[in-house]
């Protein structure tokens, strides 16, 4: 048989890995055709939404829902008490605590879900939730988890034993009723002594902010329980859909079985969509209750003020060096305001997530850090907003303390870097806190980075502005800001990932058409990465058929293998390793059935792009489509007929893609208003599987990046107001604010992922915000400043300017 | 729950009559009357733009605007803009240029660039990200929004061009 196209060409024609393929999930979305949770409409069904507390701090004597079950349309009002025979009032959390499902006697946060309203639509449930009189008792509001360590005040009751004792919590012992744990990893005493004896030390304290991930679109569910045939079906804008299906199984009783989630397209998730809410459990039980399907979707204010804070970590550090700039210690301190509950998600052994990668890129010897989880009259979240499980914070304290070093040792802080970075010849590398780096070449990546943006030549027109500024030429200072990551992403080896107990595997299930397309079927669900797209590009090189060939399908636990889902940058790393590993099996029995058709022995023949050839004779083949056909009509001794594979992996180690970051920003010490004037960012996330689809992932998570380090936060006033429920208040950058960025590569491939990809989602946002907050920093370096904390917006640089003395 | 209102629309060609609320918020007319789901909610306070549809020529987020208000209005949303057999320049290039990621901001991104072109047949870069700023995107980082909008911009201009 001839081939009348090149090899070359054989290749392009996959579209498999390395090809910046369009993407199949467009067609749809730029047609105003997706289908998001609030587009799922069903026969009679119902709304609901919830009456939610305007205190912080309260005790709740009264609930009367009599005038708004008059209402119109209003066919039932859910309470704590309603939900208590069912022992669904409270349900357990992530992080190993529980969470009052609906206000049970108290509530602890504004905007905490007290009654739950279902309606016939949304309009007449707001018109019940107007009606529902609730009768509060305000008691001392604690919104600063300092205080809360040290008050009379107890926040969770619940939490304490009669006699007055604390016991532990999931995570050991508890010091203080408003205590939660203390996790610490590494050498407390011989980091100590390190630095009390070392030549050069430098402290901060850094606190950075509550923040929020804030996706376009809310968090909300249908739930629809068919009551003839037992079954409950929950779409919903679900990360994990099918850990949500164990947990929905575990805490209602209804078989597992009988349960299908759906997370149908999602509006973007960054975090906020992990957890387990109450307006899931609400749902359910409405739906129940009625008969009928319930919707619920959070408005914009619900999302913000309740459902999965980020960050609000207090961090202090003390890092040691040689005169020389040598590091020889670093110690770190977290007090981690978890608010009313502690529904952190993280995996189950890691109360603080990865938060010990914060040594961060560099070879230091030694080093602790120790996290106290603390209750405050703050909303319960704590998700990993765009970046694995607190690895910004760790990257940003790291990032922090070595600008803080530098200053303290008069060296430029690219130099710095440079001299302690971890070299290549030393991964696998351990870390002093535990984690092994599984690869790296971070000098080749900071000299690129270095060199692309003429370092010295920025340092240069920096060191002329300054003199410039003083001689009164410009109001404008110029900042240089640094940032070098590494990350830890795709949770993870099941020894000691999980979640609820639940190993953090992912898996791939592929089914081969007789025709030679195929479809395949993941654990995870995409919430905007483009999954549909790059792991067909996955399987097409693997098993040889075109992507375009390929249908990629998430979210449906009835259809999809068990997976735990999307976050923590795992998808590729963990499923697009598991679907190599299932294209290879489809593979191996392929080989089978070619060497059978070609009429030679199974190792004659060899895999090479789209087909087996005959080894030494590569005009004797057999195509991947050809093979795909004969595995349903041909009679093939000793194989089973058809060509399907399924592979649950679960990954050695942890991947660790890494990055180097340069932004360069003009201020305005009059307006306190930033210009970003360039940023570069060379980004090695290993193997790339598509390019366009990386860039993208950069420009958007530099974006949330920006965002966080200049002006988005999430605030309370003393008495627990959230002072930022709207994008009035809450800062989400428009294209207005947002520069264009430069994205560079190296790759330096995952030595134990089956196709060397690390991930690169999350990068951006965990190297862009410690760049940004650099930039800002650096540019009022001369002038005095080491340390101002996030975020960076007009009003805070404005006020940095005038404490240094620059408004004259 | 006061009277309900007769209230007419032209919606992507098509006239719809019904009676409603007074308070009936456009934005739920589109998606839950007339099953018009491209729209989305995004914000409720007119800040993000994921509901913007044209009304009678210009752009408005149907969020926060009531359906009496609209009132005898000719309405356009993302699907009167272009369907598979006949897409939009803009259609083509947000999908040439990766200018969407999630999806849940395209509807009205789409849409408020259509007006935009024809407000500004050829727009600077500055003048795209100005007059785009009443749309948010979580995913892209807006720069190849931008790139996808100046190619279509390009498209149609020389489309233009070849027809004249």
């Amino acid at each position: 048989m001839k081939d009348d196209i090149t090899r070359e060409e054989r290749v392009d024609n996959l579209k498999g890995m390395g090809c910046s393929r369009k993407r199949v999930e467009d067609a749809r979305f730029t047609q105003g055709k997706g289908n998001y949770v609030d587009d799922v409409k069903l026969d009679g069904m119902l709304f609901g939404d919830f009456v939610r507390s305007p205190y912080a701090h309260a005790r709740i004597t009264n609930i009367d829902t009599a005038a708004a079950l008059e209402v119109p349309g209003v066919l039932a009002v859910l309470t704590a008490a309603d939900l208590e025979p069912l022992g669904l009032h409270w349900m357990p959390t992530l992080a190993g605590d529980k969470q009052m499902v609906l206000a049970d006697g108290k509530v602890l946060f504004q905007g905490q879900e007290v009654a739950f309203v279902v309606a016939e639509d949304r309009y007449a449930a707001a018109d019940g939730i107007e009606l529902v009189e609730v009768e509060y008792e305000e008691l001392p509001v604690i919104v600063d988890p300092f205080e809360a360590l040290n008050s009379d005040v107890v926040l969770r009751e619940d939490l304490v034993a009669e006699d007055g004792s604390i016991p532990d919590g999931a995570h050991g012992p508890r010091k203080h009723p408003n205590h939660i744990f203390t996790w610490d990893a590494g050498d407390k005493e011989p980091t100590e002594e390190v630095i009390a004896n070392a030549e050069i030390v430098a402290e901060e304290t850094m606190y950075y902010h509550r923040t929020h991930p804030c996706p376009l679109e809310t968090c909300g569910c249908v739930a629809s329980m068919d009551k003839v045939n037992g079954k409950l079906t929950l779409w919903g804008t679900f990360q994990a859909p099918h850990a949500i299906r164990t947990v929905v199984s575990l805490i209602s009783g209804i078989e597992e079985h009988n349960i299908r989630v759906i997370s149908p397209d999602i509006g973007g998730g960054f975090g906020n969509k992990v957890g387990a809410y109450p307006g899931y459990v609400c749902s359910v039980v409405a739906s129940i209750v009625t008969g009928k399907p319930v919707k619920w979707i959070e408005d914009r204010m619900d999302n913000l003020m309740t459902t999965a804070f980020a960050r609000d970590y207090h961090m202090t550090g003390k890092i040691s060096a040689t005169p020389e700039g040598k590091i020889t210690g670093l110690h770190c301190h977290v007090t981690a305001d978890h608010g009313g509950f502690d529904a952190c998600a993280d995996p189950t052994k890691f109360p603080a997530g990865f938060m010990n990668i914060c040594t961060g890129s560099y070879d230091i010897p030694t080093a602790y850090l120790e996290v106290d989880g603390v209750y405050t009259n703050k909303a319960p979240g704590g998700v990993s907003y765009r970046c694995s499980f607190r690895v910004t914070e760790a990257v940003y304290f790291i990032e922090r303390m070595i600008e803080v070093l530098a200053i303290k040792l008069n060296m430029d802080a690219a130099e710095l870097r440079r001299i302690n970075f971890i070299k290549k010849e030393q991964f696998p590398y351990t870390a002093a806190l535990g984690w092994e780096y599984d690869s790296g070449d971070y000098h080749t990546a900071w000299d690129k980075a270095l060199k692309t943006v003429d370092y010295d030549g920025l340092r240069a027109e920096q060191a002329q502005r300054v003199v410039d500024f003083k001689a009164g030429k410009t109001r404008k200072l110029m900042g240089i800001g640094l940032s070098f990551f590494t990350e830890i992403v795709g949770a993870g080896p099941v020894k000691n990932c999980d979640i609820l107990g639940l190993g953090m595997f992912d898996s791939c299930e592929i089914r081969i058409h007789p025709t030679g397309s195929a479809i395949a079927r993941l654990g995870t669900i995409s919430q905007g990465q483009g999954h549909a797209t790059t792991f067909a590009q996955i399987l097409a090189s693997e098993i040889g058929l075109p992507a375009d060939s390929i249908t990629i399908e998430e979210g449906d636990t009835d259809t999809a293998p068990y997976g735990l889902g999307t976050y923590g940058s795992r998808s590729t790393p963990v499923a697009g390793a598991a679907t190599a590993m299932a294209g290879r099996k489809i593979r191996t029995k392929a080989q089978m059935i070619a060497a059978y058709l070609l009429e030679v022995h199974d190792n004659d023949v060899e895999f090479d792009v789209d087909r087996f050839v005959v080894k030494g004779a590569s005009e004797k083949f057999k195509t991947m489509k050809e093979i795909a056909f004969a595995a349903y009509n041909q009679a093939i001794p000793g194989l089973e007929p058809g060509l399907e594979a399924v592979s649950y992996y679960d990954p050695p180690n942890m991947t660790y893609p890494f990055g180097a970051y340069v932004c360069v920003m003009d201020i305005d010490v009059d307006t306190g208003v930033p210009e970003i004037r360039r940023f570069y960012a060379l980004d090695d996330c290993g193997t790339r599987i598509n390019p366009m689809i990386i860039e993208g992932q950069v420009h958007g998570g530099l974006t949330e990046a920006l965002a966080v380090a200049l002006g988005q936060e999430i605030a309370y006033d003393d008495m627990g107001n959230c002072k930022t429920g709207t994008l009035m208040d809450f800062f989400l950058p428009t294209a207005w604010e947002v520069p264009n960025y430069e994205t560079d590569f190296t790759v330096t491939p995952s030595p134990h992922h089956p196709i060397g990809a690390k991930g690169v989602g999350e990068s951006p946002h965990v190297g862009g915000v410690p760049c940004f907050s650099n930039a800002v920093q650096d540019a009022f370096r001369p002038f005095g400043n080491i340390h101002t904390n996030m975020p960076h917006d007009h009003w805070r640089i404005w006020k940095t300017a005038n404490e240094l003395g620059l408004h004259g | 729950m006061s009277k309900k209102m007769h209230i007419k629309l032209n919606v992507n060609g098509k006239d719809e009559e019904f009676l409603a609320e007074p308070r009936e918020l456009l934005i739920h007319t589109l998606r839950e009357r007339l099953n018009i789901t491209g729209p989305h909610i995004g914000c409720e306070t007119s800040h993000c733009g994921a509901c913007t549809v044209s009304i009678n020529g210009k752009s408005v987020k149907s969020c926060t605007m009531f359906a009496a208000q609209a009132n005898g209005a000719q309405i356009t949303t993302i699907e009167g803009i272009g369907g598979t057999d006949n897409l939009h320049p803009l259609q083509e290039a947000f999908k040439e240029h990766h200018g969407l990621q999630c999806g849940f901001c395209t509807s009205g991104m789409i849409t408020r660039a259509t007006k935009l072109l024809e407000e500004i047949p050829n727009p600077t870069e500055e003048e795209i990200r100005f007059g785009m700023a009443g749309n948010i995107c979580r995913c892209t980082g807006y720069q190849n929004i931008v790139k996808s909008i100046q190619a279509a911009a390009a498209e149609m201009n020389a489309a233009k061009e070849a027809a004249e």
